[in-house]
C-alpha cells in the first residue's frame, strides 16, 4: 500500500490567495520518493506557483509518463483530475487531452528517461506543434526506479554509483526545445527554489508549449562524487543568465525595474514577465544567442539556467488547426452530425 | 464455343500502374451500374506509385452476386509485362482484347478463346500529337471499344463524363471524342456485340457505389467524432481522408470558419493512439485508423484504454501479415491482435462489418459502444471492403438519433452523489462512473493510472483490490457481450444439419456460395458473426447444426480460436474452411471446400487442413 492521504488542518492564520485557497490546498497525498528527493521541492515549487498564480486547481489537468518524475502528479494538486499514462508517452496523451478541452490548463510532468530516451520523439513532436502546456522534465541523468542506470541525459564521463563512465554523449532537452520551436524555454535546478518558482508562473502564463528542464539531483543513485548531476556538482557549476519576476494582470506594477539590464515581456493575458539580466551576455528573446548561451556554457564546464528564450508571439496548436473556441468535448449531436438531409445528397453523388 | 452470357460476367483490366487506367476504367464501371445492372469493381494493385502492374477487374451480375468469382471472360490485356500471364487467367471461351499495334508472340499458346486485337497505340499516334495525351485518351478510346463489344449505351457513359468534368467543356469535349473514335473502330473492326454483353435492367434499385474507407470516415464525422490521430499506413489512409474531407465539408462554421474537429497526422502509430486515449479521457470523440503493423506498434495503449477505461476507437483495415506481410493484399488476420491486444490478461469489443453499408453503420455506432463501456472499440475492416467500392443500400440517419455518452457525472449529478468512486460497480454492470476534468471545483477528481488501484482510484499493489478490479472488467464485458449488433442468420430453404459461421468481408462470396451449394443439393445455414465478444446466437446456431464450417481469410482459424475460447466450443465441433493467398476469397473456392467435405464422410477428414 503506497497511498498515503495528507490531513487537511492547517494553522488558521495561514495565507490565502485570491481564490480564498492555502497553499495546502494545492497539495496531493504524501510523496513516497526517497527523502531528500529533487522532485520533492520540484512539486513543492509547482504548488507554490499555482497558489500564487490563484490558479483553480479542478481547471488543471496533470499528466505524466512512467518513472519517479511520473509519480510525483500524485503529491500535488489534488484537487485536479491527473493521468499517469505510459512510458515515454506523456507528449501525445496530453496533446489528446488538449486538443478535447482547450479551456484547461495542461502541466506535463516526465523525466529524463520519460523524455530523452523512450519519449524523445514524441517530446520534439509536442515541441514543433506547439501544444499549449508546462512540460517539465526532473532531470537526475539517471533511471531511480530500476536502480541507477545513465539516462541519455548523463554527461560523458559523469560517474555512475557503481564506479563506470556514461559514454556518450548528453542530449541537451533545453536546445532541442528552442530548436524545435517551444516558445518558452528554461532551465533551472531544485535546489533554487527562488529561481524555480517564477518560472514556473512563467512558463503557465506563457500560451504555447512551454518547456523546463530542472536539473534535480537523486539523492540515492546520483549524488555523489563524480557526478554532473548531484547537488554540489550543481551547486559549483550553476551559472544563471537572468532572473525572472512574474506579475499577472491582477497586481498593480509597484516595482521599478528602469535600472539597466530589466526586459519586460507583456505575455497573451495580459500579465507582464520582467526579466533581470545577470552578468551573462544573454538575450533571451534571440533563438540564435540563446543557443549560443548554451554552447558557451557547456564548453566551459557550467549549467546555464534562468529563461533562455522566449518567443511570446508563438501561435499554439488549436490556433494552427483553426478549431472552435469552445471546448470539443462539450459539442453535442446537434452541432457534430450532419443529419438525413445530408446523407441523402452524399447518396445521391454515389450512384 | 465463346461465352454466352447477358449480364453475368467478369471483366479484367490488366494495366501499368500510374498510366492513368484507374479513372477511365471506373467510367466503365459506372456505365454499366448506370444501365441499372449490378457490379462489383475491385482494384488488384502492387505497394508502388508507378510502373508495376495492376489489375482491374469488374464482376457484372443481375443475380446480386457481388463477391469475388476468380478467373476473367474478358480480359483488357494493356501491360506487354504480364501479358502472358494475363492469358491463361481467361476462362475457355472468353475473350482478350488487346493493343495490336505490334505483333505479339504468346497469342498463339491459346486457341480456346476469341482474340480481338485493335491498334490503339497506333489510333492514338494518329490522333494525338502529345505523348500524355495519347496515353490518357488511350484508355477512353478503349472504353469507347468496350461499350460497342458489350452493348453498353454511349449514352450512359457521355453523362458520366459530363458529371466528371462539369463546367469544363473542353475536356468534356475531348474525352467524348475518344469515347467515338474507339466505338466507331470497334464497330467497323469487330462483330458487336459479343456473346458477353450488358442488357439495361432495374436491378440496382437505390443502392449506392462506396469504398468502405469512405463510409468509416463518414460513419465517424455522423457519429461524432471530433478528434483524429493518425499514421499514413495502406489501406487505412483513405478512411482519415475521408474523415477529413466530410469534415471540411460539413464541420466547419460558414462564418468563423472554425473547424469543430481536430486532426493531427501523428509522428507514428503510438502517437496517434496516445492522442486519441488522452482525447478519449478528456471526454471526447477520438479514434485512430491503421493497419497490423500499426496494431502491433499501439498494443501497450490499447492495454491502458482498458484497464484505465478510457473510450477510444480503433479502426483496424486488415491486410496480409505478418510483418510488413502484404501492404495492398487483403486478410482477416488481425483477429487475435485486436480481440486480446496488449500483454496481461485483456479482452476487447470488435464490430465486424461486412462491407460499407453496415461500416457506416458500425463507425457511428462504435463511438457509443466506446462511451458507454469506457473502453476501446475495435472496428474490424480489411482491404477488400476499405479500399474497393461496392453496392450497398444506401447510407441511412434517424435524425432523432441521441449520442450515447455513457456514464458521465457533470458538476451538478457530482453534489448529489454520495462518495464518488470511479471504479465502483454502483450498477451491477461492471461499468463504474466517471468524471472529466474541470467538471466540478472540489468534487470528482482523480487520478488515472495504468497501475492497479482499489474503488476510488487510489493506487495500490494490494491483492484483493486487484482482484475485485480485474473481475468487475469480465462483468463488463459480459455487459457488451449483450449490447453489441446480433449475428445475421441466413437459413436454407430446409431445414438442414449443416451451418456456416463466416464474417466481414467473406459475407458477398458466401451468400453466392450458399445459392451454388442449394443448386447442387447442399443446403447450408449460414450465420454471420458481426461482433465479439460473440453473441449466444452464436452458439445456440453451432448446437443447432451437426456439421459446423468456419470460413475466414487466415491461416490460423482465428474466428475458430475465438469461438473455442469464448463460447467453450469444442474445437472438434468446428471445420476450418481458409483462404489466406491475399487476393478476396471466392464463392467459387467456399462451394469446392465445403461441397467436397460434404461428399466424403466426416471421419476421414478430421485431421485435415484447407488453405
Amino acid at each position: 500500500m503506497t497511498y498515503l492521504g495528507k490531513p487537511k488542518f492547517h494553522h488558521p492564520s495561514i495565507a490565502v490567495n485570491e481564490l480564498g485557497f492555502t497553499r495546502r490546498d494545492y497539495e496531493g497525498s504524501m510523496s513516497t520518493l526517497c527523502a531528500g528527493c529533487g522532485h520533492d521541492a520540484i512539486s513543492a515549487a509547482i504548488i507554490h506557483a499555482c497558489f500564487e498564480l490563484s490558479l483553480p486547481p479542478h481547471r488543471i489537468a496533470k499528466l505524466s509518463g512512467i518513472g519517479c518524475s511520473s509519480k510525483t502528479p500524485t503529491y500535488m494538486l489534488g484537487q485536479s483530475h491527473g493521468f499517469n499514462s505510459v512510458h515515454g508517452r506523456m507528449p501525445s496523451v496530453l496533446t489528446g487531452a488538449n486538443l478535447a478541452n482547450r479551456d484547461l490548463i495542461y502541466l506535463g510532468v516526465s523525466g529524463d528517461g520519460d523524455t530523452a530516451s523512450i519519449g524523445l520523439g514524441q517530446f520534439a513532436h509536442s515541441m514543433r506543434r506547439g501544444v499549449n502546456m508546462v512540460y517539465i522534465v526532473e532531470n537526475n541523468g539517471v533511471y531511480g526506479l530500476t536502480k541507477g542506470q545513465f539516462s541519455a541525459t548523463a554527461d560523458r564521463g559523469s560517474k555512475s554509483k557503481k564506479g563506470s563512465d556514461a559514454p556518450d554523449q548528453p542530449i541537451d532537452l533545453v536546445g532541442m526545445a528552442i530548436g524545435l520551436g517551444a516558445g518558452f524555454v528554461a532551465r533551472s535546478f531544485s535546489g533554487d527554489k527562488a529561481q524555480l518558482v517564477p518560472l514556473i508562473k512563467g512558463a503557465f502564463e506563457h500560451k504555447g508549449a512551454a518547456f523546463i528542464d530542472v536539473i534535480s539531483p537523486c539523492v540515492t543513485f546520483n549524488n555523489h562524487v563524480g557526478s554532473t548531476k548531484s547537488f554540489d556538482y550543481v551547486r559549483e557549476h550553476n551559472i544563471a543568465v537572468n532572473a525572472l519576476d512574474v506579475i499577472t494582470g491582477r497586481e498593480p506594477i509597484e516595482v521599478d525595474y528602469s535600472e539597466g539590464g530589466s526586459q519586460p515581456v507583456t505575455m497573451h493575458d495580459g500579465s507582464t514577465i520582467v526579466l533581470r539580466k545577470l552578468g551573462a551576455d544573454h538575450n533571451c528573446r534571440d533563438r540564435s544567442q540563446a543557443l549560443a548561451t548554451l554552447e558557451r556554457a557547456r564548453i566551459a564546464g557550467e549549467i546555464a539556467t534562468g529563461l533562455i528564450y522566449i518567443d511570446d508571439e508563438a501561435n499554439e496548436l488549436h490556433e494552427v488547426l483553426g478549431t472552435i473556441d469552445r471546448p470539443l468535448n462539450e459539442l453535442s449531436e446537434l452541432e457534430l452530425c450532419p443529419g438525413s438531409k445530408a446523407l441523402e445528397a452524399i447518396n445521391a453523388s454515389l450512384r | 464455343m465463346p461465352i454466352d452470357a447477358v449480364n453475368d460476367f467478369v471483366i479484367r483490366f490488366a494495366n501499368v500502374n500510374g498510366s492513368g487506367s484507374a479513372s477511365a476504367n471506373l467510367l466503365f464501371a459506372r456505365s454499366i451500374l448506370r444501365m441499372g445492372v449490378p457490379i462489383a469493381p475491385r482494384n488488384i494493385f502492387p505497394s508502388n506509385i508507378q510502373g508495376l502492374p495492376t489489375w482491374y477487374e469488374v464482376r457484372v451480375s443481375e443475380a446480386g452476386f457481388l463477391g469475388a468469382r476468380g478467373g476473367a471472360d474478358i480480359m483488357v490485356a494493356m501491360n506487354p509485362q504480364t501479358f502472358a500471364q494475363d492469358l491463361a487467367s481467361i476462362e475457355p471461351g472468353g475473350y482478350l482484347f488487346y493493343d495490336s499495334t505490334r505483333p505479339i508472340a504468346q497469342l498463339l499458346t491459346r486457341d480456346d478463346i476469341e482474340v480481338l486485337g485493335m491498334p490503339l497505340t497506333e489510333i492514338c499516334a494518329a490522333e494525338y500529337s502529345d505523348p500524355r495525351q495519347r496515353q490518357l485518351y488511350k484508355n477512353i478510346v478503349y472504353v469507347g471499344a468496350l461499350a460497342a463489344l458489350l452493348d453498353i449505351e454511349l449514352s450512359a457513359i457521355e453523362a458520366l463524363i459530363g458529371e466528371r468534368f462539369k463546367g469544363k467543356d473542353k475536356l468534356i469535349a475531348a474525352n467524348l471524342r475518344a469515347l467515338n473514335i474507339g466505338h466507331d473502330d470497334a464497330k467497323s473492326r469487330f462483330q458487336c456485340p459479343l456473346g458477353v454483353r450488358v442488357r439495361r435492367s432495374e436491378a440496382v434499385g437505390d443502392r449506392i457505389l462506396a469504398e468502405g474507407n469512405f463510409a468509416a470516415g463518414l460513419g465517424a464525422v455522423y457519429g461524432g467524432a471530433t478528434v483524429c490521430a493518425w499514421y499514413p499506413i495502406t489501406p487505412s489512409t483513405s478512411l482519415a481522408e475521408a474523415f477529413e474531407s466530410n469534415c471540411a465539408r460539413y464541420r466547419v462554421d460558414p462564418t468563423t470558419k472554425k473547424k469543430n474537429y481536430a486532426i493531427v497526422q501523428a509522428e507514428d502509430e503510438i502517437a496517434a493512439i496516445g492522442v486519441a486515449v488522452g482525447a478519449g479521457w478528456n471526454g471526447a470523440r477520438a479514434f485512430t485508423t491503421t493497419s497490423g503493423p500499426g496494431i502491433s506498434l499501439m498494443q501497450e495503449f490499447f492495454g491502458l484504454s482498458y484497464f484505465a477505461e478510457i473510450p477510444v476507437v480503433v479502426f483496424d483495415v486488415q491486410r496480409g501479415g505478418p510483418s510488413t506481410g502484404m501492404p495492398t493484399r487483403t486478410q482477416q488476420s488481425d483477429l487475435l491482435a485486436a480481440a486480446f491486444a496488449s500483454h496481461g490478461d485483456t479482452k476487447h469489443v470488435l464490430l465486424i462489418p461486412d462491407g460499407p453499408g453496415e461500416t457506416f453503420e458500425f463507425a457511428a455506432s462504435a463511438f457509443d459502444f466506446a462511451e458507454r463501456l469506457q473502453t476501446l472499440v475495435f472496428v474490424m475492416l480489411d482491404l477488400d471492403i476499405g479500399m474497393n467500392s461496392h453496392l450497398t443500400a444506401p447510407f441511412r440517419w434517424d435524425d432523432t438519433r441521441a449520442y450515447d455518452r455513457g456514464k458521465v457525472l457533470n458538476g451538478q449529478e457530482l453534489e448529489t452523489v454520495r462518495d464518488f468512486g470511479r471504479y465502483n460497480d454502483g450498477d451491477g454492470d461492471g461499468i463504474p462512473y466517471r468524471t472529466l476534468p474541470g467538471a466540478h471545483p472540489t468534487l470528482g477528481a482523480y487520478f488515472t493510472r495504468g497501475t492497479s488501484r482499489d474503488r476510488f482510484a487510489r493506487y495500490t499493489e494490494e491483492a484483493s483490490p486487484y482482484v475485485d478490479n480485474m473481475e468487475r472488467l469480465l462483468r463488463k464485458f459480459e455487459t457488451a457481450r449483450g449490447l453489441l449488433p446480433r449475428p445475421v442468420l441466413k437459413p436454407a430453404a430446409k431445414r438442414t444439419g449443416v451451418g456456416v459461421l463466416h464474417y466481414g468481408s467473406t459475407a458477398p462470396a458466401m451468400d453466392e456460395a450458399q445459392a451454388l451449394l442449394a443448386r447442387d443439393g447442399l443446403r447450408v445455414d449460414t450465420l454471420r458473426i458481426r461482433a465479439f465478444p460473440l453473441a449466444p446466437e452464436v452458439a445456440e446456431f453451432v448446437r443447432d447444426h451437426e456439421r459446423v464450417f468456419v470460413v475466414e481469410q487466415n491461416r490460423d482459424a482465428q474466428m475458430r480460436t475465438l469461438l473455442t475460447t469464448d463460447l467453450g466450443i469444442a474445437p472438434a465441433q468446428l471445420t476450418s474452411i481458409l483462404h489466406f493467398s491475399g487476393m478476396p476469397i471466392t464463392a467459387r473456392f467456399i462451394v469446392q471446400e465445403i461441397a467436397s467435405r460434404l461428399r466424403r464422410p466426416a471421419s476421414a477428414q478430421t485431421l485435415e487442413r484447407v488453405s
